[in-house]
């Protein structure tokens, strides 16, 4: 199939050849082989299965298949076993003759290498990731035969661009890179603009440290990136699209490319999609591991070939982006949310979440947390559900302290807020972000004036210079927090810190800035008492501070 | 730019202006002070150092006055207590991020930076000082860097791109390790696309890039950009 | 702050600097007579008092804090004023003489430069002279400082402006009046 020029109608045969194909099998194995998994030997997992079934005699029951992440990454390799969702946890290949040989040819899934902690799937919603560690992302017919590449038919066949835009505009849908503009009103926007050619640049940047979500979506489904592109460029009139990737991940980038390459064969890129006269493709752009980077005008200098510097706006991207063309900047996960609108109406979308904040959000459950990894959940569920139930508690029983909601410029929220609900107006105001979605639990052990340090420190050395407020101030902030924990602060600096602080927000240029003293003015905010026993008593309560200073006293 | 004007208030006072008139040029040419460093007539805008920054009434923001267009019925403040107190501190962040020592600086008398501090009252900073330690470059013929001085405006290097039209300067790194450098960060004596043409020195604020021996009451002439501008499109 | 009757009590004292600030301050020339009518000068390297006295009205401080003694000394006038003032760039900055905190150790360094290598004849390190300092600092990195009156030197006009506002009670207005430099 793969190689022959489709037409609107073609699709649906594939899908029902590659579900008679399937039917065949008795069994799937899908071996995770996304990033998470690679590292401990998930190819070497893959191998050992196909062998393992050829050496049963089961190979024509059993589909073995690569497949992305199903979300528990910290307890790779993964391995599902379908029918039945049996999902094995750290699967090596040693353990996998013992799993062919009870589980396929006896019917007995072996108890102890199970996945235990059913809650972590309980609450979460999977439309983003609904085709995560389901399909294999390097073929093309999974995908369409799970119902892929449909909406951008759906489009081309029976919707108008204006309806499209329409659809996404009942859906509520916002974006979800960070700030939250709704989508529907962006795509209007660059719609409307006249000047042409218009580009679509899908941000997959992710700088965030220990956030991975996305680099998860493209690495398990690649092609919902790029229907949902293929959409946005019907809708708005582009034809051309850059996939903005940094470079440090591989697999994601190959595995896009790969699916790119396939698409182009089949047409459902380049000229003529789907024989139709739209026409659209798409190209990757590599980033060089800057945060910065992400951010939408920077982006855009980057793809230019420029220094990735952000630019003040106005002019917004959708009037003058690209080569001062309209373009269309938009987060992946968002995209990906756009075939499933396409196929059920924005009415459908809308009534998942809550009224203002629809769908759902894709986060990087990590820290001290029991069940750590990639969770997609409805918005408006509460924090105490995804650390409690999703993410089973906090780990080796310890107290919960603080959750750090959105990155590195996210805000350390205290017990006190855990039924926050999970929407962008509820986390702003408290003083957290929906960033691009990492979410870290803090427990007793950690110092928080040490976990601000921590990500002022990082948004230090992401800064890109160009304006002063982040730039020096942001250094500042450092050198006084440096003070704290070396015992030299006084409380003067706790007002020095706000002062600072809040300016960087107000003054500074970009997102990064604006955002970056947000641990520290939630710390102030919510665990002001611990800055006040480091300054006056000299004490860390978690006994990580003062370090330098012991030691010298020791000698 | 079409012929239509834009009628807008600035501290109060209605204002009308051609339409994509920078809010920066709308309150010059009317009067009205707005401190500025990075912004220079001529070049394009960088909207970084962020003294210019006003207040639209209506939006919890603040923008940057040299890069924002003015709009119709636009209310913009330039001068509340809010953004005195932030013009204070980015000069402060300024003067303490690097090495401003202005009694042995060759710029003393002639600079913005300096003059700025004078006139927004900042009597002291409230950081601690970085006290950097830059090498200086003193290998070209008769131009000197001294990055400890550098404020990062960028109007070197966006004079030498845009007017010059040799973008010998770039930027290196990043935050505030950020450096002002010459083709791939060679010395200034080895670059092989400078052309001397002394502009930088010309429109630097301060007293980072300046001509050896010349005094900087000489070698300013920041209006160079709008200068040549004028005079090529005659 | 001040009874009309009483004289303010002002002292005036020099750390590291250069004495500038001190003949800006002399440089109020018949200014200093109708100064001397409300003020009476009970500390200063112009007059021969050894010890900083107890409860000083106004102390007007120059040069920057580079040596354990001037650390000390500073300590006290600050403990025994009422209203602190930094004078000149070397109080405000550390300006020349902080010129040094570019190099790591820069205590041991200022010293080699200055008794070795430049020294002609005696090469030593003295050892019977106070401790430098690591670090040089300005005044109000140190202790807390309620005025400031910068320049190098400031010029005797700013200097009057700002005694004559604290002396009627008023809160001097900096702006344009801070030339560093
Ligand atoms: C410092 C910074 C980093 C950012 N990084 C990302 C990123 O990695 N991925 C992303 O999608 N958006 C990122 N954004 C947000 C983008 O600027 C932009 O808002 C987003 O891509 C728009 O797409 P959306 O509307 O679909 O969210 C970042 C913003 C800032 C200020
Ligand atoms: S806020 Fe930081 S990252 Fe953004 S433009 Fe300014 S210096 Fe660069
Ligand atoms: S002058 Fe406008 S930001 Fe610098």
């Amino acid at each position: 199939m793969e190689g022959t020029r489709l037409k609107l109608g073609d699709l649906q045969k594939i899908a029902e050849h590659e579900v008679d194909f399937e039917r065949a099998f008795k069994h799937r194995i899908n071996v995770c082989c996304s990033s998470g998994c690679v590292p401990f030997g998930a190819f070497d997992v893959l191998k050992a299965f196909q062998e393992a079934v050829k050496e049963f005699g089961v190979e024509k029951e059993c589909k073995v298949a690569r497949t992305g992440c199903v979300g528990t990454c910290a307890v790779g390799p993964a391995v599902v076993i379908e029918p039945g969702d049996y999902l094995y946890q750290n699967v090596t290949p040693d353990k996998v003759r013992q799993i062919v040989r009870d589980h396929i040819v006896l019917g007995l899934p072996v108890k102890d290498m199970l996945y235990q902690n059913e809650a972590f799937f309980k609450k979460q919603h999977r439309l983003v990731l609904r085709n995560a560690g389901k399909i294999d992302p390097t073929r093309i017919q999974d995908y369409i035969a799970a119902g892929g590449y449909a909406a951008i038919v759906k489009c081309l066949a029976t919707m108008t661009p204006q309806g499209v835009i329409y659809e996404v505009l009942g859906s509520g849908l916002r974006g979800r890179g960070g700030a939250g503009f709704p989508t529907g009103q962006k795509w209007s926007l660059v719609a409307r603009s006249h000047s042409s050619p218009k580009y679509i640049v899908a941000n997959l940047d992710e700088g965030d440290p220990g956030v991975f979500a996305n680099r998860t979506l493209a690495e398990a489904d690649p092609h919902a990136i790029l229907e949902g592109m293929l959409i946005a460029a019907y809708a708005v009139g582009a034809e051309k699209g850059y996939i903005y990737i940094r470079a440090e991940y591989p697999l994601a980038i190959e595995t896009l490319q790969k699916a790119i390459a396939q698409a182009r064969a089949m047409s459902l890129l380049g000229e003529n999609v789907l024989e139709t006269s739209f026409k659209f493709d798409v190209e990757l752009r590599f980033g060089a591991g800057a945060f910065v980077a992400g951010e939408e005008t920077a982006i855009l200098a980057s793809v230019e070939g420029r220094r990735a510097m952000p630019r003040p706006r106005p002019p917004y991207p959708a009037n003058s982006g690209l080569w001062g063309k309209p373009t269309l900047i938009q987060n992946v996960e968002t995209l990906a949310n756009i075939p499933l609108i396409v196929l059920n109406g924005g009415a459908w979308f809308s009534k998942i979440g809550t009224g203002k904040c629809t769908g759902t959000k894709c986060f990087s459950l990590t820290g001290k947390v029991n069940n750590p990894g990639i969770i997609e959940v409805p918005m408006g569920i509460t924090l105490h559900e995804v650390v409690f139930d999703v993410g089973g508690g906090v780990a080796d029983n310890r107290k919960f302290k603080a959750v750090l909601v959105g990155g590195p410029s996210g805000g350390c929220l205290p017990e006190t807020l855990l039924e926050l609900p999970i929407d962008y107006d509820s986390l702003t105001r408290v003083g957290a972000i929906m960033g691009s979605g990492g979410i870290v639990v803090i427990d007793d052990k950690s110092c928080m004036v040490d976990t601000a340090k921590f990500f002022t420190d990082f948004c230090i050395d992401e800064s890109c210079g160009k304006c002063t407020p982040c730039r020096a101030g942001l250094a500042k902030i450092k050198e006084i927090f440096e003070g704290i924990t070396r015992g030299e602060g006084n409380l003067e600096d706790l007002a020095t810190l706000e002062k600072a602080s809040i300016y960087i927000r107000d003054a500074s240029l970009c997102g990064l800035g604006q955002t970056a003293p947000n641990p520290v003015i939630t710390t102030l905010r919510y665990f002001k008492d611990e800055y006040v026993r480091h300054i006056v008593d000299k004490v860390c309560p978690a006994d990580r501070c003062f370090k330098n200073v012991k030691e010298v006293n020791k000698q | 730019m079409s012929n239509s004007t834009v009628t807008l208030k600035i501290d109060g006072v209605e204002i009308t202006v051609p339409e994509g008139t920078m809010i920066l040029k709308a309150a010059t040419d009317n009067g009205i002070r707005i401190p500025t460093l990075c912004a220079l007539e001529g070049l394009s805008n960088s909207g970084g150092c962020r003294l210019c920054l006003v207040e639209i009434a209506g939006s919890p923001k603040l923008f940057a006055a040299c890069i924002t267009p003015v709009s119709s019925g636009m209310v913009v403040t330039t001068n509340s207590e809010r953004l005195k107190e932030y013009r204070k501190m980015t000069v402060q962040l300024l003067l303490s991020e690097r090495t401003h020592v202005c009694s042995v600086c060759v710029a003393n008398d002639h600079c913005e930076l300096q003059s700025l501090a004078n006139e927004l009252g900042v009597d002291h900073v409230m950081f601690e000082r970085k006290w950097t330690d830059y090498k200086i470059d003193s290998t070209h013929d008769f131009l000197v860097i001294d990055r400890n001085r550098c404020i990062l405006c960028t109007r070197c290097i966006r004079v030498c791109d845009e007017i010059e039209g040799a973008h010998t300067l770039d930027l290196k790194m990043r935050g505030k390790d950020t450096q002002v450098i010459m083709d791939l960060d060679n010395n200034w004596g080895v670059s092989c696309s400078c052309t001397s043409c002394r502009k930088c020195a010309k429109v630097c604020p301060v007293g980072a890039i300046y001509v050896e021996e010349e005094p900087l009451a000489r070698t300013k002439h920041k209006e160079i950009a709008e200068f040549l501008l004028a005079r090529r499109r005659r | 702050m001040m009874a009309a009757a009483e004289k303010v009590k002002v002292a005036t004292m020099w750390l590291s600097g250069c004495s500038g600030c001190h003949m800006s301050f002399l440089d109020m020339d018949e200014l200093l007579i109708d100064l001397a009518a409300k003020i009476q000068v009970v500390y200063s390297p112009i007059a021969d008092v050894k010890v900083f006295p107890e409860k000083v009205d106004v102390t007007l401080i120059e040069g920057a804090v580079a040596n354990d003694e001037q650390l000390e000394l500073l300590k006290q006038a600050r403990e025994r004023t009422k209203v602190l003032i930094s004078l000149g760039d070397c109080a405000v900055t550390g300006n020349v003489p902080a010129l040094r905190n570019a190099w790591g150790n820069s205590a041991r360094l200022a010293l080699e430069r200055a008794y070795i290598e430049n020294a002609d004849v005696n090469k030593q390190i003295p050892t019977d002279v106070p401790e430098l300092l690591e670090k040089v600092r300005p005044l109000h990195e140190v202790v807390k400082v309620d005025y400031y009156i910068p320049g190098c030197p400031p010029s005797a006009g700013v200097i009057t402006y700002v005694l004559t506002e604290l002396l009627a009670g008023r809160v001097p207005n900096m702006e344009g009046k801070c030339k560093y430099g």
